[in-house]
């Protein structure tokens, strides 16, 4: 249901909560320690993650299991540019962003023209990553497993993307996630959203009513792999180091499936939602249990599997049922 | 109908072989624009891949399918949907997590441009349909003649010149059925050409300006119903199954 459905008196509600939101948001950050203020910029950053993987994954139903290929082409890529030739990471970011954009589209292409579903088009995306993974271990130019350590300036600036504090970097990507929820929710509501799901739904009926599946698929990818690029972009210069198995590992794009699967598969909020959850989870997990080694994994693991169980559709989907 | 009519879409010598199988064999048939074609034939007689091979969901082996006078055989579904033939399915296929509306939605983009008309020309076709009242239910909530009047909505939507209607009246009962008939021929009204499936003798007979039968892959007769029902051929074909022409 979109705004316009909304009576004067709940549109008035509407513009104060979001208008409180906003407040919290833009100031509540500042009262946090940076502990809490690193907890949140995590969270904010997988929601990101996520919500671009999403697109692919949720909204097309295209697994892909190689999404962390995207997310260490715009790492190395900005931090390459970065530290041979002196580019802004912000001018890298762009640069990322068309890189992984491009290699999606290539991927893309290659499978989806295969007709590679379900778990090999999985298979297929996590062997690229794989690839990726080990031209970078063995590449000279990527710093091989040594890594790339992006070299502090003297002085903090815009420009090189480095900053004193943590609270820059908390509004870089809080405008991201703000941004990617944008995006997802603008195509929840447009003509390449339904097409998507429709895609996902069934493709030869799609076909039937005259969508170009690959064609589409593709687009999906292209926007989905952009926006994963840029989120490796915003790692590499908030971590101030990258190496391939960090940048390409299962791992990274694990957290941005199970997130977007906890909160939601296919929908707008689901990502943050499920980041939210995870991560706090995970942090006070880590906090009350860190003294027995593995527990507080454990422990993870078996809350993850229970909500699985029991809310296939995620947290979103038990925000639905309760409206109902 | 009533003036001169031309034919909307021509086969030729169409095969499709499956493995050691032909499906369709040497199958050449006409149909009429503005006409309703019956086709029927005994299970596994082809009559289902022959709508794969007109909608482009298989490529014929050999062989021509002309719409408009143009080559169509061979090109890919949503190219033949885009050019105005558009199917339903025999097991049907809703997107079932989509709304009603939404799954209507889907096949009109390609025709009513913007959201906004879109939506409108979908809301019609609900109403048009019967599902209007349904249009926030989600298509898997549906009993099974719903599914099928959706089907056939969201075929309209892409604003066919030939629809293909496969079975659409199985599983229905009667009084289902007699609301799919009378859909069938308001669609005709509208211009609309239809090429539709049927196990229903009774039905098929009833709603078909001429009927064509298949018989292992192969055309055996082509007629008024009368004509067909009488042919020497078809009842062959159809002895021993009886209980389907009753």
């Amino acid at each position: 249901m979109g705004l316009e459905n909304l009576n004067p008196l709940s549109r008035w509600k509407y513009g104060v909560s979001f208008l409180v939101m906003a407040i919290v948001v833009l100031w509540a950050p500042r009262l946090l320690s940076s502990y809490l203020l690193h907890v949140t910029i995590l969270i904010l950053f997988f929601a990101f993650l996520g919500n671009a993987w999403n697109i692919v994954g949720g909204y097309a139903g295209q697994f892909s299991f190689g999404h962390c290929a995207f997310f260490g082409v715009g790492a190395y890529v900005s931090s390459l540019l970065y530290i041979k030739a002196g580019i802004s990471p912000w001018v890298g970011m762009i640069a990322g962003a068309l890189l992984g954009a491009g290699l999606g589209g290539f991927i893309g292409y290659l499978t989806f023209r295969y007709k590679l579903k379900g778990a090999f088009f999985a298979l297929a995306t996590f062997a690229f990553s794989e690839m990726l993974r080990i031209i970078t271990l063995n590449w000279d130019l990527t710093g091989k497993a040594m890594g790339i350590l992006i070299p502090l300036k003297k002085l903090p600036s815009f420009r090189d993307f480095q900053f004193t504090d943590k609270l820059p970097y908390y509004y870089i990507i809080l405008s991201m996630v703000i941004l990617v929820l944008l995006i997802s929710y603008w195509l929840d509501h447009s003509k390449l959203g339904y097409y998507l799901k429709a895609i996902r739904e069934d493709e030869e009926a799609s076909g039937s009513l005259g969508i170009h599946i690959v064609k589409y698929k593709i687009m999906a990818m292209l926007i989905s792999c952009s926006l994963t690029a840029a989120g490796g972009v915003f790692y590499a210069q908030y971590m101030f180091y990258i190496d391939p198995d960090i940048a390409f590992s299962p791992d990274m794009t694990m957290e941005m499936v199970l997130r977007t699967m906890l909160g939601g598969v296919g929908t707008v909020f689901g990502p943050l939602i499920g980041s939210t959850v995870l991560e706090s989870t995970s942090e006070l997990m880590r906090t009350f249990l860190g003294g027995y080694k593995g527990l507080h994994i454990m422990v993870y693991g078996a809350i993850l599997i229970v909500v699985m169980i029991f809310f296939p559709h995620g947290l979103m989907g038990l925000i639905r049922k309760g409206r109902r | 109908m009533g003036h001169a009519t031309k034919n909307i879409l021509e086969i030729k010598d169409l095969n499709k072989m499956f493995g050691g199988l032909a499906a369709v064999r040497n199958v050449t048939a006409d149909i009429k624009e503005g006409e309703i074609l019956g086709m029927i034939g005994p299970n596994g007689a082809g009559k289902t891949t022959l709508f794969n091979l007109i909608s482009g969901a298989y490529a014929p082996d050999s062989g021509s399918i002309l719409f408009e006078g143009e080559h169509i055989e061979g090109k890919a579904d949503y190219q033949i949907s885009q050019r105005g033939i558009c199917r339903t399915y025999q097991i049907v296929k809703p997107f079932n997590n989509l709304t009603v509306l939404e799954n209507v939605l889907v096949g009109a983009f390609k025709k009513s441009g913007p959201m906004r008309l879109a939506k409108e020309f979908s809301l019609d076709l609900l109403n048009f349909i019967g599902l209007y009242e349904k249009r926030k239910h989600l298509a898997s909530s549906l009993t099974l003649a719903e599914k099928k009047s959706l089907e056939v909505a969201r075929a309209l939507a892409t604003q066919p010149k030939l629809i293909l209607l496969d079975e659409v009246m199985a599983g229905l009962n009667p009084k289902e059925q007699s609301d799919s008939i009378k859909l069938i021929f308001e669609m005709n009204q509208k211009g609309i050409t239809l090429l539709v499936i049927e196990h229903k003798m009774k039905i098929i007979m009833s709603i078909s300006n001429r009927i064509m039968v298949l018989h292992y892959g192969e055309k055996i007769a082509e007629g008024s119903p009368e004509e067909v029902s009488g042919h020497p051929k078809v009842i062959e074909a159809y002895l021993g199954e009886k209980d389907s022409l009753a």
